[in-house]
């Protein structure tokens, strides 16, 4: 207590306090700041009129531009699983369940999270950086000059573009994991695709694979409103742009962790 | 006869506008009448486009008004401030042209967001629109492939494009070379002409501001210093409008 207090008082002390006081304000201002952020933009979503055209543009930004390294990464992920787990497996007596463990480990947590993770960095990263800089150049406000509503035309295109698209690049994330899985399982202990599959997916449930392919809408969505909100808060000019480009990057990934984990504790109370 | 065309199109009403510690608006008033356009005129920082912002409601102001032909924009809903808005264009400092869209797409984009044209009228508006600015060979070029001057007149076509009773010029000859300035500054002109048009122009060049505006208004402190026409303003005795105009000429 006393050593707390002497620390306190001590001009250092003072000054790590003040600093960590000023680090907790920021925080919670940018928690409620996002929150209204967050409110403004679905306001804005349920308003007409609809953005169609918009929301294909991006869902094709997105999702269709995203698929190449969403599927890659996957593959990478079969590839690998496929190789550590081999080796092991047969060391306990257990080859035979080499594609079950591929199946389950790709369909419900490697698949979701890497794509996640991709999307994150690839889409949260282009998100923060038009938004931003749009922004330090005027063209968010020259939209609002327009009477066009930037967080409905902007933002909110954008946050259901990452919703309605996760789930889709998670199943190509499966898809080509398990291919990859196969194949390096194949060379290894060659083995035909339709046994592969039989095998891997004898004890595997709809509640296996729906709710962990569909918690991805919800890491959608921490993508696109944190991108879209850390890119429409630039400032500062080109190295603002910058800064929300990674700052976009880096929260979006850290909560898409921690989404994971309560999402994965919660799918667990749900469905068992 | 129409209440909209009775009330003069701009009236500012002691209006602040404070940025953290600093004031940058203190007070300031402000009436444009119809057909007129008035020069905001001031050192760099001090608020001036602010002021064309909080005209708009692109910022919230801390105190006062801002009335758009009779419409008080601070007691407006997003619906009501958007239909005002339509009343007036908007000329960005660095024009603020869509990057991912074309010349033709950026000067389309208020049409297509706000009006029913059938694509060839539309086609036909913005062409007419580019034709006005001297931009009408570029329709296909990005905002990146253009030069900062083509990028005002884009940015001047669009502003026009809802045809506008209101124009605001935030610096619109700023960055640029004297002869694209005076080309900037006879467009100006040409509208006020042709259109009637009120219009509010933030600038530093006093012998553009002199050519096409009717009346100067020179910020200083967050206050209009001084207002009225060029002459006017020279006959002052206060030593920072002696100043501002004898380094400005």
């Amino acid at each position: 207590m006393l050593n707390t207090i002497s620390r306190t008082l001590a001009p250092g002390g003072l000054r790590d306090e003040t600093r960590a006081n000023s680090i907790f304000v920021k925080g919670f201002e940018w928690f409620g700041d996002l929150g209204l952020f967050c409110a403004r933009v679905f306001r804005a979503a349920v308003a007409p009129p609809s953005e169609l055209g918009e929301l294909v543009r991006q869902c094709d930004t997105i999702g269709a531009k995203s698929l190449p390294l969403v599927a890659l990464a996957g593959a990478a992920t079969g590839v690998v699983l496929s190789l550590q787990t081999h080796d092991a497996l047969t060391r306990f007596g257990a080859k035979s369940l080499l594609p079950a463990v591929i199946v389950f480990s790709i369909i419900k947590e490697s698949g979701p999270v890497i794509t996640g993770l991709v999307v994150a960095g690839r889409v949260g990263a282009g998100i923060g950086a038009e938004l931003g800089s749009m922004k330090v150049t005027e063209q968010i406000d020259a939209m609002e000059a327009s009477s066009v509503n930037p967080y409905k035309f902007l933002a909110a295109t954008r946050v259901l573009a990452c919703v309605l698209m996760l789930p889709l690049l998670t199943l190509a994330a499966d898809f080509s994991g398990l291919i990859a899985g196969w194949l390096a399982n194949t060379l290894a202990d060659p083995i035909s695709f339709r046994l592969f599959l039989e095998n891997g997916f004898k004890n595997v449930l709809f509640s296996d694979f729906i709710p962990p392919t569909f918690k991805t809408a919800v890491f959608g969505f921490i993508i696109g409103i944190v991108a879209c909100f850390q890119g429409m808060r630039t400032k500062g000019g080109t190295e603002g742009v910058g800064r929300s480009a990674t700052s976009s990057v880096v929260l979006s990934s850290l909560f898409v962790i921690l989404a994971d984990v309560v999402l994965v504790r919660l799918i667990q109370m749900v469905w068992g | 006869m129409n209440k909209e065309w009775d009330a003069p199109p701009i009236v500012i009403d002691d209006l602040r506008k404070t940025f953290g510690d600093q004031k940058v608006l203190n007070g300031i008033s402000l009436r444009v009448e119809h057909g007129e356009t008035v020069a905001v005129l001031g050192r760099s920082g001090t608020g001036k486009s602010v002021l064309l912002k909080l005209i708009i409601g692109l910022q919230p102001s801390d105190s006062g008004t801002v009335s758009i032909e009779g419409q008080r924009i601070n007691d407006l809903d997003a619906n009501q401030l958007n239909e005002v808005r339509k009343k007036v264009g908007f000329l960005f400092q660095e024009a603020a042209l869509y990057d991912s869209l074309t010349v033709e797409e950026n000067v389309a984009f208020p049409l297509n967001r706000h009006t029913k044209m059938a694509d060839a009228d539309r086609k036909e508006r913005v062409r007419e629109l580019l034709e006005s600015v001297g931009m009408e060979q570029d329709l296909e070029k990005m905002p990146s492939e253009i030069s900062g001057g083509m990028k005002k007149r884009v940015g001047l076509a669009r502003a026009l494009a809802l045809d506008p009773s209101i124009l605001l010029f935030d610096e619109p000859t700023a960055g640029l070379d004297p002869i694209t300035a005076a080309e900037i500054g006879t467009l100006i002109l040409d509208f006020k002409q042709k259109r009637k048009m009120t219009a509010i122009v933030v600038t530093h060049d006093i012998r553009g501001a002199k050519a096409f505006s009717d009346r100067m208004a020179l910020i200083h402190e967050g206050n209009i210093l001084a207002e009225g026409p060029l002459a006017e303003l020279q006959e002052s005795k206060h030593p920072f409008v002696t100043q501002f105009l004898k380094e400005s000429s």
